[in-house]
């Protein structure tokens, strides 16, 4: 990218993302991930498929996440999905994807439309069970679902048994924080 | 005051000893007590006062069921009103109050009330209080409501935290007795997911009030055993101390789990109870039974209760009610409360025993064929007086009775469909019905199964169904053996004697001579009796005494019990606090908020902060020396004119409109067209309704060939996505169009003013001369050297602006960028209150005129409405109605003297014309005051107000009594050409 | 309730927006269709005791509108499609 001098701010409103330690839960905050979604444009199935396939951009059934590099992608909408790769090498992410999607779909930033909160315990459940109606038990690996936490509509992607991403609204960043905090402190 | 009651057994821990005071005398109990079996062990029968006649109440039974002691537990802030006695769970340093007395429990003054008892009978307050019609409000419900009601409030803030969760599982539990317990450990073994919920705080059920073996075990021991199995299982998941309060739709249960009630305080962090909504594919009600009394004269004093509680006492708290005890029952469970208390060396005076013949207890004088008449005693039971089978009336001297009249199957959360219970007459008492929650069975006593064999059989038997269903399969495991004594009840309701009250809802005061007047007055339908005589409708629902009352109903009408049907029970099962329906969404956690990308530098600034839907934002800044917000405003709106101001407009909603369809997509959801629009350019759009109101407004831009981004306003941000989804996927499914929210990814500000170019080219990396970005232009540039960005020149200002949106991340970086680019040009940050200036001044409506119930005509923009193409409302825009030349237009308003302040609201009238609704010409939608034309200034809808330019009319305002001459000028004070905005 | 989302299986109500009646996917062209006809589209719904088709948009979830079958007496739900194919199974196309 262009050389600037204007300085970011993560979605908690500092310079460098935080860390927060609550008894065994550990929640990240994650400013290294740009975003984009990529929604096929109508009748381009087959386009789209393969211009995906060669670019090693991942299109997860519904309901799925495909955690791989440089993109990962998590399914949003009937025909839409949200991919993710590095913010360093791929900070104007849509400017890449529709270099090697084409028109085949529609791709828009969502970088800053997000704050990504890894959160990862042995036992995730008394936290998320109160956060959640999403039966994080039961759910697969790489399983993806907006789900709602504390009024706010949010993204969770169980990325293995012990850790979990959520994607909130940004500008709600400290609110959704302050839910995973409040619980957290009442469940140690 | 020590445990003079206190006898042996029971399962509390006597190394400890808890204190605690009532009514301010100290008193002490053991871990595992209740506040009712420590008050009863400490020789307190009196516990409170009842409702209406103020009569002295003790405990009629020892669980959640309880209608009479009624306390207020805890003190200051955590007072708690209404709280059951015999389910508070006892913890050092409890404090509880009685409630409903005044000046003491022992002495009170509304006792008077009871000696007026022949007024306040059923339908006192329809009969009472109806005239004159104007007395209700000011003068009879003031003092009924002082009057009335039980516990107070603290008037304090609640300082305790609630929670919600959700939980999932194969089958939910409802009950851990004998039934609940055999039905988890099938289920659980078999490797189902099973939650087993129940009130108490100790698992077990009857169980724990019981004597008799299951197996080779005292039943209490079996039950801690089957807990402890239960709670090695992984899959299974024991939540005592919740009780599930309500059946919903399709296998939901709401359960309230009391996670710090047993403590004087939560400990850090822990919320005080926690709301469960429970998903469950089966379901199990295994509730148990709750018993019923037999009515008779003065059947309410303290010491008087359900002869099961009082076994219950004996057995589970080791406690007796009285030291001379006498049960009266109509069958045989009632026999065995007598057994039991007996075998405790309680001393049993005597058992009354409606039914003829039969084996008499051995060591008891055990009266057959009698009933009790009526009590004696003022604060507590001192005799009771009985009729003989003979005739003969005999006074026995008690301080304690145990009444049985048959126990209730809990039907109550089977019913929460709407399913009726069902009579069955070998037991005398209903069960539940057919068409009840799918999924949910029920089990041992809650099925009308009262035996313990019979709990422990249903139990295994209905999990195994579950376990089918689910296609799992188990192997049953040997029942333990267990009592299974048959039913032998006679049916008894009420004791037929004498003109005196014979109460069969305690807590809500209603007696049989309720019922009877209900009759009398052809309130004879259950429903009718119910809300006629509030039977049933306290907080307990009747759980006690619902089922006396229409046997009595029967009775009066020559009905059977079935005929006369019952009414059914609503969720909640026992009362729920606010506070756990709340959760946490209360006060600063209402809701979520929405910080704007300038937040954090807007704070540093001191800006006053305005709640926009979730948004915070900056409502004006103000500067050192200003006191008052309009000093504020006055000077950020002159500074925007005069040379620049800059303003956070993140808030807007954005959609990103993709597609080969998208220009096409974009004529059919705006009344105007945009599909012609030039790439690199944007237009101002009006969205309807289909009925032809006005939805929505804003800018949309073309960006490319296939791409638009559409701006909606604050408001409506998530109402118009929702409407796009419905255009695209219902009304044109193979329109080629996809869409997404970008309102949070930009952080975008207007910069409007003369000097706003000249400012924004400090920044912007390209060319933004008027000929290299017009008016309405729109595009992608690079700010800083290099930051992607967009660029918008668009004015809601009516100067010279633009929007520039850059990553959010660098919204906080471009404020101060902007503000320090600015400093040569005396740049302003201004809030929404010159921001509403500024737009009223140009006469651009927003929210207080897209009000729903207007029209692009009535805002002056009935062009824009395209009949050339099919889009959303603009056939229904058409109608006659909606075009009427003298219908609602938008018109400036200013006052004739500028010294007059307008109010929003005013209502226009004709100078000299009488302010009645016949008159009435329109209204002000928005004033502010005008620093640029030194008055107030208004917009308003003033019926033909497009004729009515420069005639003198009245806003009239009856709130705050003002009557102000005004002259209708055009909405558009500044700049009306539109000179400044295009140089 | 529970709507068993025809991608995403069993998804709770909270997270949907109830619109109503299924039958305003039969829009009227605004530029052919008579007053009477737009009239009738925008104001008259059936509003039965028993079996209902409506229209829930999974806002809290993927997006999707879809037709529910309901029974409004008893809540039981007997078909959930997306719309989208009901839209198109009606004739709709752009």
């Amino acid at each position: 990218m262009a050389k600037h001098d204007l300085n970011p701010l993560t979605a908690l409103g500092h310079d460098l993302p935080e860390v927060i330690a609550i008894g065994p839960y550990l929640i990240k905050e994650r400013f290294d991930v740009a975003l984009a979604s990529v929604a096929m444009r109508r009748g381009r199935d087959k386009d789209l498929a393969k211009a995906a396939k060669a670019a090693g951009v991942p299109l997860p059934a519904p309901a799925r996440a495909e955690i791989v590099t440089p993109y990962s992608a998590f399914w949003v909408a009937p025909e839409m999905w949200i991919v993710e790769a590095d913010f360093g090498s791929h900070e104007d992410i849509a400017g890449h994807l529709k270099l090697v999607l084409g028109d085949a779909a529609s791709i828009t930033e969502q970088t800053d439309a997000w704050v990504r909160f890894d959160i990862s315990a042995a036992d995730l459940s008394p936290l998320l069970e109160r956060l959640s109606n999403l039966d994080l038990a039961s759910l697969p690996i790489g399983y993806a679902s907006r789900t709602v936490i504390e009024h706010l509509g949010a993204y969770l992607i169980k990325r293995r048994e012990t850790e979990v991403t959520l994607y909130g609204p940004r500008a709600s960043a400290q609110s959704l924080l302050h839910a995973l905090e409040v619980t957290a402190k009442s469940v140690i | 005051m020590s445990q003079v009651n206190r006898i042996s057994g029971g399962q509390i821990d006597r190394t400890q000893s808890i204190r605690f005071t009532f009514d301010g005398q100290p008193y002490a109990g053991h871990p595992g007590d209740t506040l009712a079996s420590a008050l009863l062990a400490n020789g307190v029968q009196l516990m409170g006062r009842s409702f209406k006649y103020h009569r002295p109440r003790g405990p009629l039974s020892a669980g959640s069921e309880e209608p009479n002691a009624l306390v207020e537990l805890r003190s200051g802030a955590r007072q708690e009103p209404n709280t059951r006695a015999t389910v508070a769970e006892l913890f050092d340093g409890l404090t509880a109050n009685s409630q409903n007395r005044w000046p003491s429990l022992r002495f009170d003054a509304l006792a008077i009330n009871d000696r007026l008892n022949t007024f306040f009978t059923a339908g006192f307050y329809y009969k009472t209080f109806m005239w004159p019609a104007a007395f209700w409000e000011k003068v009879y419900e003031p003092i009924i409501r002082r009057a009335a009601g039980l516990g107070s409030m603290s008037r304090l803030e609640d300082p305790d935290e609630y929670d919600k969760g959700f939980l999932h599982c194969d089958l939910l539990i409802i009950g851990a007795g004998p039934a609940g317990l055999m039905a988890a450990l099938t289920a659980g073994r078999a490797g189902a997911r099973v939650i087993l919920a129940d009130e108490d705080f100790r698992m077990g059920g009857r169980l724990n009030a019981e004597t008799y073996a299951v197996g080779d075990q005292a039943g209490a021991d079996w039950a801690a055993a089957a807990v402890a199995e239960l709670a090695s299982l992984p899959n299974v998941r024991l939540m005592n101390r919740t009780t599930v309060v309500g059946a919903f739709d399709h296998g939901i249960y709401s359960a309230v789990e009391r996670v710090s009630d047993h403590l004087p305080t939560p400990l850090p962090g822990k919320p005080r109870q926690t709301l469960w909504r429970i998903y469950s594919a089966h379901a199990i009600s295994a509730g148990g039974a709750t018993e019923r009394p037999v009515a008779f004269e003065n059947n309410d004093r303290p010491g008087i209760m359900l002869a099961g509680s009082l076994r219950a006492f004996a057995n589970r708290w080791g406690v007796a009610a009285g030291d001379r005890v006498a049960v009266f029952t109509n069958n045989d469970d009632g026999l065995r409360s007598a057994k039991d208390l007996q075998a405790k060396g309680v001393d049993v005076v005597a058992v009354i025993d409606c039914r003829e013949g039969g084996d008499l207890l051995p060591g008891i004088r055990h009266l057959r064929g009698a009933e009790v008449i009526d009590s004696g005693g003022r604060l507590g039971l001192k005799s009771i007086s009985v009729r003989q089978s003979s005739g003969k009336t005999e006074v026995i001297r008690v301080n304690a009775l145990g009444v049985s009249g048959g126990w209730n199957p809990n039907v109550n959360i089977t019913s929460h469909h709407r399913s009726r219970p069902e009579w069955r007459a070998d037991i005398a008492a209903f069960v539940p019905g057919a068409g009840g929650p799918d999924n949910l069975i029920s089990a041992g006593a809650a099925a009308g199964i009262l035996s313990t064999h019979g709990a422990l059989a249903t139990g295994q038997a209905q999990a195994l169904v579950v376990l089918e269903r689910l296609g799992r399969s188990a192997k049953p495991a040997a029942l333990p053996k267990a009592e299974d004594a048959p039913i032998a009840i006679s049916p008894l309701w009420y004791v037929h004697h004498g003109k005196g009250r014979a109460w069969i809802d305690p807590q809500n005061d209603v007696t049989i001579k309720d019922v009877k007047l209900a009759h009398q007055e052809n309130f004879s339908s259950v429903e009718h009796l119910k809300r006629y005589t509030t039977l049933g409708m306290a907080t307990d629902q009747g759980k006690t005494g619902n089922v006396i009352g229409l046997a009595v109903m029967a009775e009066l009408t020559g009905r059977s019990i079935p005929e006369t049907g019952t009414t059914i029970y609503r969720p909640p099962y026992t009362p729920v606090a606010m506070g756990t329906l709340a959760g946490r969404s209360r006060g600063k956690e209402f809701k979520p908020f929405r910080l704007t990308p300038s937040h954090k530098w807007a704070t540093e600034q001191g800006a006053v902060f305005v709640e926009v839907g979730n948004w915070l934002r900056a409502q004006w800044l103000p500067r050192e020396g200003e006191t008052h917000w309009r000093q504020s405003v006055d000077r950020e709106v002159l500074a925007t004119r005069k040379s620049v101001g800059i303003c956070d407009v993140t808030t807007l909603g954005k959609i990103d409109i993709q597609g080969t369809d998208a220009g096409a997509f974009l004529d059919r959801v705006y009344a105007n067209t945009f599909s012609t629009l030039a790439v690199g350019k944007c237009r101002y759009g009006l969205m309807l309704r289909e009925d032809g109101m006005v939805f929505d407004d804003g800018t949309t831009a073309r960006m490319g060939e296939h791409e638009f981004v559409m701006t909606t306003t604050t408001a409506n941000a998530v109402t118009v996505f929702r409407h796009l989804e419905y255009c695209r996927q219902c009304l044109w499914p193979d329109m080629d169009v996809q869409l997404i929210s970008t309102t949070e990814a930009w952080a975008q500000y207007s910069v409007a003013g003369p000097n706003a170019r000249r400012l924004l080219q400090k920044i912007v990396d390209q060319d933004i001369s008027d000929v290299a970005f017009p008016y309405m232009g729109a595009g992608n540039v690079t700010v800083c050297g290099g930051l992607r960005a967009r660029l918008f020149r668009i004015s809601f200002s009516g100067e010279l602006a633009y929007e520039i949106a850059v990553p959010t991340r660098y919204g906080d970086a471009m404020i101060r960028k902007l503000v320090e680019a600015g400093a040569e040009y005396d740049a302003v940050v201004y809030g929404t209150e010159t921001l509403g200036v500024m737009r009223i001044e140009k006469g651009h409506v927003a929210g207080n005129e897209l009000n729903g119930q207007s029209t692009a005509l009535n805002m002056g923009l009935g062009k824009m409405v395209s009949k050339k193409k099919d889009s959303i409302g603009m056939a229904m825009a058409q109608r006659e109605g909606m075009n009427n030349p003298a219908g609602y237009r938008l018109v400036g308003v200013k006052p004739v003297d500028a010294a007059n302040a307008l109010t929003a609201g005013s209502h226009f009238l004709e100078i000299g014309a009488a302010p009645i609704v016949e008159n009435d010409g329109g209204w002000l939608t928005s004033m502010v005051y005008s620093p640029h034309l030194g008055s107030h200034i208004a917009l308003g809808y003033l019926r033909g107000g497009d004729q009515k330019i420069g005639r003198r009319m009245r806003a009239v305002n009856f709130l705050n009594k003002t009557d102000i001459e005004v002259e209708i000028v055009s909405p558009h004070f500044f700049d009306p050409e539109g000179e400044r905005l295009r140089g | 309730m529970i709507i068993n989302h025809p991608i995403l299986g069993p998804r709770d109500a909270q997270e949907f927006v109830y619109l109503g009646d299924a039958n305003l996917i039969n829009r009227p062209d605004g530029l052919t269709a008579s007053p009477q006809e737009m009239h009738d589209y925008v104001y008259l719904r059936t509003n039965p005791a028993g079996e209902h088709r409506e229209l829930w948009y999974h806002e809290q979830g993927d997006r999707s509108w879809l037709v529910v079958t309901r029974n409004t007496v008893t809540h039981e739900i007997t078909k959930v499609e997306l719309a989208r194919d009901v839209a198109r199974q009606m004739g709709r196309s752009k």
